[in-house]
C-alpha cells in the first residue's frame, strides 16, 4: 500500500494476515471476489466445479489480510476469510459444506 | 369477539360497515386491533397475516370486496390459516345495488379464488343465528385450518331482532391449539394422519416458513406433479372427509312431503310463509334450510331426490345453489328455481306457486 | 433466544446460522446481486443483536419474494404486492415482532404500490428492504414502474417511455421515517445502514439497486452483473441527506446513495396508544406485546 506521508504508528501497526476458504460447489463463477478484493489476491481458477463455474483460486500467496470483503460481496455464500492460523480447521469444514449442498441440492426441485 | 377474534382489518362497504365500525368502538377497550386498510386487498392480507400469530381474525365485506379479497382468501386456503370472511351480500354483479340484498355470492364463495380448494360457508337467516353460527364459524375455521365465509345478505344485515346473548361461560369455543412439539421437531405441514396440521406462532421461536406456492411439509415450495397430488388434496380432503361432520342442514315437515323448498339466509323466511301457503292448498310440502352451504348436503339430497317428486329452491338470485340441487337430485326428481334479480325478497305467492307446480 | 456468536472456525460460511442452509445453493442467476442484499441483511441481523426469534420476514413474489425462504427466521412468501399489509397484519397482531419485508421493485411498488404509500403514511413500524433492479425478473424480463426511461425490457421491447418511480422520494413524501439508498456494491455502507434501521422504529425505507444479469443486463446489453457493479462502482455518488427529489435514476446515469431522511415520528402503534389513552385513559386496553393469542 502506498501512503502520501507514513503513519505516525506505521511501527505500532501489525496488518492482519487471513485465508480465503473457498466453498467451490455452491460458486457461481461471478467473480465479484476477484474484482474487488483490495488486494488483488484471487482469480478465477481454470478447473470447473460440479456445475460447471469456474470458482476463485487464491493466486497472490500470503496478501489475504482477512478484510471479509470477498465474505460480504458473494451472492452465494461460497467464500469467506479466516484469520490464518484457522485454516485448517476451516478447510476440513468446506468439505462438509460441499457434501452437504450436494444432498440438497438433489432434494430440492427448484 | 365472544368467539375470541382480536384483530380486525376491513374496508367500509356498504352493507357491512356497521360491523366494524362497532368494532372500531369495542376494540380498543377489549385489547383487540382494529385497522381500517386501504382497499380490500390489504384487508385480506393483513388478516392472514395477523391469523399466523395465533390471533383469531376476521374481516366483513360485501360483494364488490369480496371479489377483491379473493386473491388472499386463495392465500389463506394455501397457507392454511384459520380466518372468518362476512360477506354482507347485496345486488350485483360490480356496483349494483349497494343498499339491497341480494344472494348472488354463493357460488363465489365457493368457486371466486383460483385452482382447486375447498372451503366452509355459513348463511345465518337471524341476528340471533348472525351471533350464534359467527361463533361456530370461528370454531370451524380453528378445527379445520380454513377460511369460513360467513354469508349474510343485506337484509338479516339490516334487520333489528332480539339477540339473546348468552354468559360466556355458556359459550364454546375452539381455542387456537398450538404445537407442544419443539422447534426442530416441528414441521408446518405434516399433519401425521390428522385432517390439519399443528398450529405454530410467528415469535416463539419455530424459525417455520410457509409460503402460497405449492409447498411439502416443511412448508418449503416444490414445483412438482407429485407434490402438488399430496398439497392440494390434502387442503380438499381435509373439509370432504369431514363433511359429515361440517354439514348442518334445518328440516321442517320433511317426512310426508312430496317437494322439498331448499333456501338459506333471509329466502328461508319468505319460504316459510310460500310453504304455509302451499299446505294450506293441501300440497305436502317440506322444507330443507342450508345452515351451512358448502360443503353442500349431497347425499341429504340425492337420498330425498329418490321419494320426493320435486325440489323448488328460491333465492335471491338467477340461479346458484340450484344448481348444486339439480345436480345431486341426478334427474330423479325436477328442480324449480324460483329466481329473483336482487334488491328485494321474494312474494311468498310466487314460491307457493312454484311449489303446487312441482307437485303436480 | 439468538443465535450464538459466530466462531470463524465452526460450521460453515460463517452466516449460515442465518441462513436455512438446507435450500443453499438459491435459485439466483449467476452474477445477480440478491445474494450479495441477503448477505448484507443477515450480517446486520448478526451485528444489530435482536432476538431472532422475533424477528420475522415477509416476501411477495419476485426473484427478491425468494430471500424469505433462505432465511432463517418466521418465514411468510405472500402474494405479488401484499407484503407490506401481510407483514403489517402480522405487526400488529403481535406488537413485539420486528417484521421485515424483503421484496422487489415490481412487487412493491408496482402492485403493492398502494399499500407501499399506506404503510408509509401510517408510519407503520417495518423494516421494508427493496431490492430494486429496475425489472420485473422473475417472469421474464417486463418493464417495471422504476426501469428507467429508454432501457429495454420485453414489454417495451423499442425502450421505456414512461417516468419511472424515484422510490426514496415516494417513501420520504409520503411518511417515511427513515429513508436510504444503497447499491449491492455498497456492503460495509448497506450493512451499517440496515443495523442502524434495525435500531429505529416506523416505516424504515432501504432501497438497494441490485444488477439483473440475465434479464435487465442482457436486454440492455450491457453485460452481466459484473459490469453493472462497475457501473456502479464508477457512478454511484453518496450524499446523505440530500433532498429526495433530486435522487431520480436515469438510464445509465449518476445513482445518488445515502441517507436522506432520519427522524423520530410517532409509529402507527405509537400514535394509537397515545390517541386512545387520551381519549379514554384507563379504559384503553391496548392489545399486549404478546398479541391476540388468547390461551384457554
Amino acid at each position: 500500500m502506498r501512503y502520501w506521508r507514513t503513519p505516525l504508528d506505521f511501527d505500532q501497526v501489525t496488518v492482519p494476515h487471513g485465508e480465503v476458504v473457498v466453498i467451490a460447489d455452491r460458486c457461481k463463477g461471478c467473480a465479484f471476489c476477484v474484482e474487488y478484493c483490495p488486494k488483488g489476491v484471487l482469480a478465477l481458477s481454470e478447473s470447473f466445479n460440479a456445475k460447471g463455474y469456474h470458482p476463485p483460486e487464491v493466486v497472490v500467496e500470503g496478501e489475504c489480510v482477512n478484510c471479509n470483503l470477498c465474505e460480504m460481496i458473494c451472492p452465494d455464500f461460497a467464500i469467506f476469510c479466516v484469520p490464518a492460523g484457522d485454516a485448517e480447521a476451516a478447510k476440513a469444514v468446506v468439505d462438509t459444506a460441499a457434501e452437504e449442498d450436494a444432498a440438497a441440492g438433489e432434494e430440492d426441485l427448484n | 369477539m365472544a368467539a375470541g377474534c382480536r384483530f380486525v382489518a376491513g374496508y367500509p362497504i356498504t352493507p357491512s360497515t356497521e360491523v366494524v365500525e362497532r368494532i372500531s368502538k369495542r376494540f380498543p377497550v377489549m385489547g383487540g386491533t382494529f385497522i381500517q386498510m386501504e382497499d380490500e386487498l390489504a384487508s385480506m392480507a393483513a388478516v392472514v397475516g395477523a391469523a399466523w400469530t395465533g390471533t383469531k381474525v376476521m374481516t366483513v365485506t360485501s360483494g364488490p370486496g369480496f371479489s377483491l379479497m379473493m386473491e388472499n382468501i386463495g392465500l389463506g386456503a394455501m397457507m392454511e390459516t384459520p380466518c372468518v370472511v362476512v360477506n354482507v351480500q347485496r345486488g350485483g354483479p360490480s356496483t349494483g345495488l349497494p343498499t339491497m340484498v341480494g344472494q348472488a355470492d354463493m357460488m363465489q364463495a365457493r368457486w371466486g379464488s383460483h385452482g382447486d380448494y375447498r372451503l366452509i360457508a355459513i348463511a345465518p337467516q337471524s341476528p340471533q343465528e348472525a351471533f350464534d353460527l359467527t361463533i361456530d364459524a370461528f370454531n370451524l375455521s380453528e378445527t379445520y385450518r380454513v377460511p369460513v365465509m360467513f354469508m349474510m345478505d343485506e337484509c338479516v344485515g339490516h334487520m333489528t331482532e332480539k339477540v339473546v346473548i348468552p354468559p360466556a361461560d355458556e359459550i364454546e369455543i375452539v381455542p387456537r391449539v398450538l404445537t407442544d412439539k419443539k422447534p426442530g421437531e416441528y414441521l408446518p405441514y405434516a399433519t401425521n394422519g390428522w385432517p390439519v396440521p399443528e398450529n405454530v406462532r410467528a415469535g416463539d421461536g419455530y424459525r417455520f416458513h410457509t409460503t402460497g406456492l405449492t409447498h411439502d411439509e416443511k412448508g418449503y415450495p416444490v414445483m412438482s406433479a407429485e407434490v402438488q397430488e399430496i398439497n392440494v388434496n390434502r387442503i380438499i380432503d381435509k373439509i370432504t372427509d369431514n363433511a359429515d361432520k361440517i354439514i348442518r342442514i334445518e328440516e321442517e315437515q320433511i317426512d310426508d312431503a312430496e317437494v322439498v323448498v331448499v333456501a338459506y339466509g333471509i329466502t328461508a323466511r319468505v319460504a316459510r310463509m310460500g310453504i304455509d301457503l302451499a299446505r294450506a292448498k293441501g300440497v305436502k310440502v317440506g322444507f330443507m334450510r342450508l345452515v351451512v352451504v358448502w360443503p353442500f348436503p349431497e347425499a341429504r339430497i340425492a337420498e330425498l331426490a329418490e321419494r320426493v317428486k320435486g325440489f323448488v329452491v328460491p333465492e335471491i338470485n338467477l340461479g346458484q345453489m340450484v344448481l348444486e340441487v339439480e345436480r345431486c337430485a341426478a334427474g330423479k326428481a325436477t328442480t324449480t328455481l324460483v329466481g329473483h334479480a336482487g334488491g328485494g325478497v321474494h312474494d311468498p305467492q310466487t314460491i307457493c306457486d312454484a311449489i303446487v307446480e312441482a307437485a303436480r | 433466544m439468538s443465535t450464538p456468536a459466530r466462531t470463524k472456525s465452526m460450521d460453515e460460511h460463517p452466516i449460515a446460522p442465518y441462513l436455512r442452509m438446507d435450500r443453499i445453493p438459491h435459485i439466483w442467476c449467476p452474477t445477480c446481486g440478491i445474494g450479495t442484499v441477503v448477505k448484507c441483511f443477515a450480517s446486520a441481523l448478526e451485528e444489530a443483536d435482536l432476538d431472532l426469534d422475533k424477528v420475522s420476514i415477509v416476501s411477495g413474489i419476485g426473484c427478491t419474494g425468494r430471500s424469505a425462504g433462505y432465511m432463517n427466521l418466521d418465514a411468510f412468501h405472500s402474494t405479488h404486492g401484499r407484503a407490506i399489509p401481510f407483514a403489517t397484519g402480522l405487526k400488529l397482531a403481535r406488537p413485539e415482532l420486528e417484521v421485515v419485508v424483503f421484496s422487489g421493485d415490481g412487487d412493491l411498488s408496482g402492485i403493492g404500490g398502494n399499500h407501499f404509500i399506506h404503510a408509509a403514511r401510517r408510519n407503520m413500524d417495518l423494516l421494508v428492504i427493496l431490492v430494486n433492479n429496475f425489472i420485473y425478473g422473475m417472469t421474464g424480463g417486463q418493464n417495471a414502474p422504476t426501469t428507467p426511461v429508454t432501457a429495454k425490457s420485453s414489454t417495451m421491447p423499442f425502450g421505456n417511455f414512461e417516468r419511472p418511480f424515484n422510490l426514496p422520494h415516494l417513501a420520504a413524501s409520503c411518511g417515511a421515517s427513515f429513508v436510504s439508498r444503497w447499491t449491492s456494491l455498497h456492503i460495509r455502507r448497506l450493512t451499517k445502514c440496515m443495523r442502524m434501521a434495525m435500531r429505529r422504529k416506523g416505516f424504515r425505507f432501504i432501497e438497494v439497486i441490485a444488477p439483473c444479469s440475465t434479464l435487465y443486463a442482457r436486454l440492455n446489453r450491457l453485460g452481466s452483473g459484473l459490469e453493472l457493479m462497475r457501473f456502479y462502482h464508477d457512478n454511484a455518488t453518496i450524499k446523505h441527506n440530500i433532498d429526495t427529489r433530486e435522487v431520480d435514476i436515469g438510464y445509465q446515469d449518476t445513482i445518488v446513495c445515502g441517507n436522506f431522511v432520519d427522524e423520530e415520528r410517532p409509529t402507527f402503534l405509537e400514535a394509537k396508544d397515545d390517541h386512545y389513552q387520551t381519549i379514554m385513559g384507563d379504559r384503553y386496553v391496548p392489545m399486549s406485546p404478546e398479541g391476540g393469542w388468547l390461551h384457554e
